[in-house]
């Protein structure tokens, strides 16, 4: 008996659709994750390479499959049907795409959330950092968020000032007058940056933290940030600043705390207090 | 102000021109003539900037910078993306085909404007020449096709300002291009023709050149501004005088987002007129895709943050943008469905430019997907200015617009010349830029995710695999470039006689000789109300518009 074609159809579909999710779940196209908001900007990817593949093989398929269904047989000069629209098709294939934006959208904005990207200012800005204390304008990376709510409550966030200039970083440690060209930051302890560019544009990224903010001339910017896994991982400037553009990198040494202190206690500048 | 009025028979183009190859040198007033003159000179800057484009891929075959200074790199990285875009897609994709094909398709025997047509074409040649000399007199500018300051104002001023100055005149060009074919469509329709019954590409064209007349004079303003900041020191973007580096940004993207729509529109367009003739069937949904390019016209306009989300901007503007982005997806999505449904139930003939042109619904849907992505500020933090969106923009521009330029000249290279192109080149030519292409971009979405970023000539050694295998996806695409070259040439002297509709299509500029008179037909214009009418033979002996043939 043959098989009818709608089922073949919706066979063929739910075939794609599961490749396309266990693609999308199953292959690691990212590098380790290092920072508290890295787990969540892959779950974003994650979701959205399912539902890219998806998308894409269904479209390849059917382009591939009419090409070769409906290809011309030689000495065959009929046309083909006059079909010239099918207004619910087409209701359909706007109100799809529509459905999937919107989950796109709705989702990413969750998670720009979680990462606290919804608020930048309110939470970095006021505790412990003087410089972004006072008045002038500061404007946002990625910010503090509900992760990091919670290393908040027992560790205060480390505050750095970031200074980037053609072609270099200089990483200044208010606590203790340390200035250094290596960033080195502790584990679990959420990392309050304030960058200012002394010449052209230039992005601190760092791949491991998903995490890119703009350094800018004449206008400070702040990224916050929680390293969860120790390690050497590169920064990297991301904006053409340059001839020597493509050498300027650094590295973010992320350390556990206990050797992070150690680090911190031999290049600071102001003598450790009794507490 | 003259029009070119179709239905009576006073001249617009002057009868006292050259004839013969003499006239694609000189200041015609022919639509055609200056349409094939906006594709051959666009042909030669393609393989300038493709020229350029391989020296970036040998430098990249390595993780130092080896093959040539590190400026001379930035300066070749600016005069590629420059001439891709100003001299090659945006002139071909408008002025070629436009000025080809739209007075046809409104049924007029030129332009609107004959004169303002030649000054645009003519103000093309000497800007690209321009631009590239720079090179050779002091180095060219260095700051990228974007040329943000304060990079733009502290590299050599000298070519920064030859960069400003082409990129005036071609902007231009891009205007008076613009304006010309908003009053040809609008004021030169035949009596009778009704806009819903114009050809897709007039429409395509209609919405283009409505974003180019609105967002371009922006782009000029602003450079205009910047090289004031070059030369007379003003501080508008000099953020060591008080200017604002961001403002720049913000005016540069207000026209370079819908510039992407200038180069990719038109080829949507060109699309829906390719596709039909060879699946001999009507084109899918006429009506919601004259809707969509509306829809993505507006859009277009208002979605220019998505390139400044990690630049600083508040929270509010991210969101709004990454919204405003997402939604062009629906439109663009609903014109490849009705492609596909274009293709189902026909009689494909699997020819060249067919080819082509599903080659580009393939590779376009997949720099659509990955567009979508990074309109979400969350995905976009992490991949900007990365190798990502050096392949997301390479699958929308090459992918998308240059696939459809070669399914367009396999299409209407029979009009053109009257010859027919060889087939098995051209399929080959086809095999050669797809896995080309594909291998040289695919492998860069990697790249970019795991840390290399874009416009570098040197980086992590980790990366060098990969990079290599992309460079040699870059050497197939060049390669791929001689049997195509050999084709045209060849088959313009020596290729079979094409007739004058050899795809047996309905649109009007196949009911003419190939090439076509001066004045398009030698007796009345046919009036084409069903420029789709596919399909109806079996039903109906009588083809549609057959009456209308012109009988000359
Ligand atoms: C589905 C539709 C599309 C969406 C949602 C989309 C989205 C985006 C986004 C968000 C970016 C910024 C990425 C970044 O710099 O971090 C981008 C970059 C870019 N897109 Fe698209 N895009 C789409 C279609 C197009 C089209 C049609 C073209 C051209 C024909 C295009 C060409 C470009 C170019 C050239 C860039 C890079 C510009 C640069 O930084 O030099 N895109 N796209
Ligand atoms: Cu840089
Ligand atoms: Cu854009």
């Amino acid at each position: 008996m043959p098989v009818p074609k709608t089922i073949l159809a919706i066979f063929s579909g739910a075939i794609a659709v599961a490749a396309g999710i266990w693609i999308g779940q199953n292959v690691n196209l990212l590098p380790i994750e290092a920072s508290e908001n890295a787990p969540v900007y892959d779950e974003l990817f994650r979701v959205l390479f399912s539902i890219g593949t998806v998308l894409f093989v269904g479209i390849l398929g059917l382009v591939v499959f009419s090409l070769i269904k409906f290809r011309r047989k030689s000495g065959d000069s009929e046309d083909g049907i006059p079909l010239e629209g099918n207004l619910s098709l087409e209701i359909f294939w706007t109100a799809v795409p529509a459905v999937v934006i919107l989950f796109v959208g709705i989702y990413s904005y969750d998670i720009y959330d979680r990462m606290g990207g919804m608020n930048p200012l309110a939470h970095g800005a006021s505790h412990d950092h003087q410089a972004i204390a006072t008045q002038e304008r500061v404007w946002g990376g990625i910010g503090s968020g509900s992760i990091s709510d919670k290393a908040d409550s027992t560790i205060s966030p480390l505050p750095i000032e970031v200074t980037a200039m053609q072609f270099a970083f200089l990483f200044h440690y208010p606590e203790g007058d340390i200035i250094s060209g290596e960033l080195h930051v502790p584990t679990g302890r959420r990392v309050n940056m304030r960058m200012e560019s002394k010449d052209v544009i230039h992005a601190f990224w760092v791949p491991e933290f998903r995490l890119k903010q703009d350094v800018i001339p004449g206008q400070p910017t702040i990224l916050s940030f929680t390293p969860t896994k120790p390690g050497r991982y590169p920064i990297i400037c991301a904006e053409l600043c340059g001839p020597y553009h493509g050498g300027m990198r650094s590295t973010v040494v992320v350390e556990k705390p206990s050797e992070y202190e150690d680090w911190f206690n031999k290049n600071s500048k102001i003598p450790v207090l009794e507490t | 102000m003259i029009f070119a009025n179709p239905s009576s028979p006073e001249k617009t183009s002057e009868r006292l021109q050259p004839t013969g190859w003499l006239r694609y040198f000189s200041f015609s007033l022919d639509h055609k003539v200056i349409g094939l003159q906006y594709l051959i000179c666009g042909f030669i800057f393609y393989l300038i900037g493709g020229s350029l484009a391989s020296a970036i891929r040998v430098e990249l075959t390595s993780p130092i910078s080896d093959f040539m200074a590190r400026d001379v790199y930035n300066q070749v990285l600016t005069l590629h993306g420059t001439i891709m875009i100003f001299l090659w897609i945006v002139p071909v994709v408008n002025g070629a085909f436009g000025n080809y094909l739209i007075p046809f398709y409104v049924g007029a025997r030129d332009m609107a404007f004959p004169r303002l047509n030649a000054v645009a074409f003519w103000l093309i040649p000497p800007a690209g020449l321009m631009l590239i000399s720079s090179y050779f007199i002091t180095g060219a500018a260095e700051s990228g096709w974007t040329a943000y300051p304060p990079l733009s104002i502290t590299t050599p001023a000298t070519g920064q300002i030859i960069w400003i100055i082409s990129v005036l005149l071609l902007g231009g060009s891009s205007i008076f291009g613009g304006i010309n074919f908003i009053a040809t469509i609008l004021k030169l329709r035949q009596p009778g023709l009704k806009l819903m019954q114009l050809p897709m590409y007039c429409w395509a064209m209609l919405g283009t050149s409505i974003l180019v007349v609105l967002s371009t004079p922006v782009l000029a303003g602003t450079l205009i501004l910047l090289s004031f900041d070059i030369v007379a020191h003003t501080g508008f973007f000099n953020p060591s005088m008080g200017g604002n580096v961001i403002v720049y940004q913000h005016l540069f993207w207000f026209y370079s987002h819908p510039a992407v729509y200038i180069m990719v529109l038109p080829a949507f367009g060109l699309v829906s007129e390719i596709l039909p003739v060879h699946c001999r069937k009507p084109l899918f949904g006429y009506t919601t895709m004259v809707y969509s390019i509306m829809a993505i016209v507006g859009l277009g306009l208002v979605v220019w943050a998505h390139h400044m989300f990690t630049s600083g901007t508040p929270p509010w503007m991210r969101l709004f943008f990454t919204i405003a982005t997402s939604f062009i997806a629906v439109p663009t999505g609903i014109k490849f469905f009705n492609w596909v449904a274009t293709l189902w139930g026909g009689k494909i003939s699997l020819n060249s430019a067919v080819l082509f042109s599903c080659g580009f619904i393939i590779n376009f849907v997949l720099g659509g997907i990955t567009g979508v992505a990074l309109a979400q500020v969350p995905f976009d933090v992490h991949v900007h200015d990365t190798y990502f969106v050096v392949a997301h923009f390479h699958y929308i521009v090459y992918g998308g617009s240059v696939f459809v330029i070669f399914s367009s000249i396999y299409h209407w290279y029979p009009k053109f010349t009257g010859r027919m192109l060889n087939e098995n080149i051209g399929r080959l030519h086809f095999v050669l830029t797809f896995i080309g292409f594909n291998l040289c971009f695919a492998p860069q979405h990697w790249l970019g995710l795991n840390g290399m970023p874009r416009r570098v000539a040197e980086y992590d050694p980790q990366f060098t695999f990969v990079n290599q295998l992309s460079s040699a996806g870059a050497l197939l695409m060049a390669l791929s470039t001689l049997p195509f070259l050999w084709n045209v040439i060849n088959s313009a002297m020596n290729g079979p006689i094409a007739g004058d509709n050899p795809w047996r299509a309905l649109t009007p500029e196949w009911l003419t000789s190939s090439p076509p008179p001066v004045e398009n037909w030698e007796g009345k214009a046919p009036l084409v109300n069903e420029p789709y009418g596919y399909g109806r033979s079996t039903k109906n002996p009588k083809s549609p518009n057959d009456g209308e043939r012109d009988t000359k």
